[in-house]
């Protein structure tokens, strides 16, 4: 998408004596929503993040400088949920694309069934965070969840709790993200695929080249660019979203897997330390900025694929 | 996808002739599925069976528990009860969270897409000041994050007095939702030839009726993309829901549905029948739009 933003529009035309104003008429109702509720909010933050401002302590409210930032660098809570936000990003990501692009790979094949196998296989895709949470929890409970009917079968114990327990509750939380997040990959994934001119793998064919050669140098290489930009989308929207583990673990248990939004959000709505919580936003925001610049330098997103 | 695809490319195709340098049919770019590519039987049916259970087993328990009697521990919803659907539509307030989510995602829908439409038409058509400004804050605004914005938001609708109205959280869902739109729906708009609008400018249409007449219909697989996107994540939002909504009467189904997974002693069976009713319409609306969407994207999303 990124790409094609930084192309010129094909055609800029405009009729002769037609009006100037239309392309600012079409695009004000956007600009307007977008300054009123994206960047006045954006602002506020950045103002509040320089201010004392506790709904709890009003007496304190006003003008602190940078000792929200300095704060924040002795804050252990806020470098464990760092920490743990990393985690959490590039397990989810890694294992969402590996996943995701295997699944494309197998259902761009031609076969029998295959638009039914298309349809739900990328069904989780169009469910909720929260929705996963109740579908997850009841395949967790442990009194009426699958270990119980494992247990039964003489797999496992009973009685585990994989959501109370700090060892698994990292792995049971990703395994259910997984479960919604691969489709998103294989969806953008398969659609790339399917704009892959096929006489390339004929020539390759005739050539020779194997289906590993082909996959190698043809598909990968083509497939370049909407992996990068998937994988940065899916890491900024999974660095943020808090839907899930808010519902599931809560944070928990003992803010083993509060990332760094759902900090915020403890600080800022149960804790009412706006002030602090805006500089832990800008913080996460300028993380995320930086992070994303960089991964698109290195990965040299839009250079020469040969 | 293949007949609404063909009948797309054989519009453009069609009123392309006589344009000059028209370009290539889609037709060539399209199609890496096919012979020379084609893998033995098992290793497609072998990973797409284990996968297939990995995606249907969690659907499969929350069906069983929300049609088995409570207190059973049958694995086959069989014989099914309505009873845990009864609880949540009429006892727990489903009714009312699934006409306020509809509203939402209807809403939020009709916003997105109007705006966008306008929007990224200008963009895609016009070269003009602050073009490349805005298109920067765009991809910005992709990194800020929603949870993080709740606070000056809620200030903001507190002011507006729209704290506690279903509209607070359409105006939201749209602002999130039309970056993305915008960036989507400006290269949909940027495929279609242009001169297939100037002919029709020729033949003295305004610009108004050009548009709606050459340009709309080919958006359709775009538009149904943006637009399903919309609704879908309208109706899955939580956290905007959770914290602008504060009377019962107005929550949405997430909403709801935390509350019921929150309960003191959590009922498993409306839990689950609960989760069954907010996946219904947007598993509807996927099956639907699932053959749209990759034409969507493919058709040049992603690769500009």
């Amino acid at each position: 998408m990124a790409l094609a933003v930084a192309k010129e529009p094909r055609r800029p035309r405009r009729r002769a004596g037609g009006p100037a104003r239309l392309p600012f008429l079409l695009i004000s109702p956007a600009v307007l929503l977008m300054l009123g509720f994206l960047a006045y909010p954006m602002i506020s933050v950045l103002y509040y993040s320089l201010q004392h401002y506790n709904v709890t302590k009003p007496w304190r409210n006003g003008f602190a400088g940078a000792e929200n930032f300095t704060k924040l660098l002795g804050d252990d809570l806020f470098w464990q949920s760092l920490v743990f936000s990393a985690k959490w990003v590039g397990a989810e990501v890694s294992l969402q694309l590996a996943f995701g692009l295997a699944l494309a790979l197998i259902v761009n094949q031609t076969f029998i069934g295959r638009g039914v196998a298309r349809a739900l296989v990328f069904s989780p895709w169009a469910v909720s965070g929260v929705l996963t949470t109740t579908i997850w929890m009841l395949l967790y409970n442990p009194s009426t969840g699958v270990s119980r009917y494992l247990a039964d079968a003489g797999i496992g114990e009973y009685g585990t709790s994989v959501l109370s327990d700090t060892g698994t509750v990292f792995w049971a939380a990703v395994l259910a993200e997984l479960w919604r997040g691969v489709p998103f990959f294989a969806i953008l994934i398969l659609a790339d695929l399917q704009s892959i001119p096929k006489d390339l793998y004929e020539a390759a064919s005739v050539d020779g080249a194997n289906r590993l050669r082909r996959f190698v140098h043809i598909t990968l290489p083509h497939l370049k660019d909407a992996i990068i930009l998937s994988t940065l989308l899916r890491a900024v929207w999974e660095f943020n979203n808090v839907d899930l583990l808010y519902t599931l673990t809560g944070g928990g248990p003992a803010g083993a897997t509060t990332t760094l939004p759902l900090y915020v959000a403890n600080t800022g709505i149960d804790g009412h330390d706006f002030g602090y919580a805006s500089a832990l936003t800008t913080v996460a925001f300028v993380i995320l900025l930086f992070c994303s610049i960089l991964y698109l330098r290195l990965s040299k997103f839009g250079g020469d694929r040969s | 996808m293949t007949t609404a695809v063909t009948t797309q490319q054989a519009t453009v195709s069609g009123a392309d002739t006589g344009a000059g340098d028209a370009p290539p049919p889609r037709a060539t770019r399209r199609g890496g599925r096919g012979i020379a590519d084609s893998a033995p039987r098992w290793q497609i049916f072998l990973p797409l069976g284990l996968y297939l259970l990995f995606t249907l087993i969690p659907f499969y328990w929350m069906l069983l528990f929300a049609l088995r009697p409570a207190g059973s521990t049958s694995l086959v919803p069989w014989p099914a009860t309505t009873a845990h659907f009864d609880k949540v539509w009429n006892d727990l307030g489903f009714a009312i969270f699934f006409r306020n989510s509809l509203l939402v995602g209807v809403a939020s829908l009709i916003m997105t897409t109007v705006v966008a439409l306008a929007g990224g038409y200008a963009l895609a058509r016009f070269k003009f000041r602050g073009r490349n400004g805005f298109l920067l804050a765009l991809l910005c605004s992709q990194f800020i994050p929603g949870a993080l914005m709740l606070v000056p938001l809620f200030e903001i609708f507190r002011n507006l007095n729209l704290v506690n109205s279903l509209w607070s959280v359409v105006i939201a869902e749209t602002v999130f939702q039309l970056p993305l739109s915008l960036i989507l729906i400006s290269g949909f708009i940027r495929n279609v030839p242009g001169e297939l609008e100037e002919a029709a400018w020729v033949d003295g249409c305004g610009r108004f009726r050009a548009f709606c007449a050459v340009v709309l219909p080919l958006l359709r697989p775009g538009l149904i993309a943006v637009g399903s996107f919309a609704f879908v994540h309208s109706w899955n939002h939580f956290l905007f829901a959770l914290m602008f909504l504060s009377s019962q009467e107005k929550y949405t189904i997430p909403v709801g549905l935390n509350y019921t997974i929150g309960a003191e002693s959590v009922d498993l069976g409306a839990l689950a029948a609960g989760g069954v009713v907010a996946a219904v319409p947007v598993v509807i609306v996927f099956a639907f739009i699932q053959k749209w969407l990759i034409a969507g994207f493919s058709a040049g999303a992603v690769k500009g």
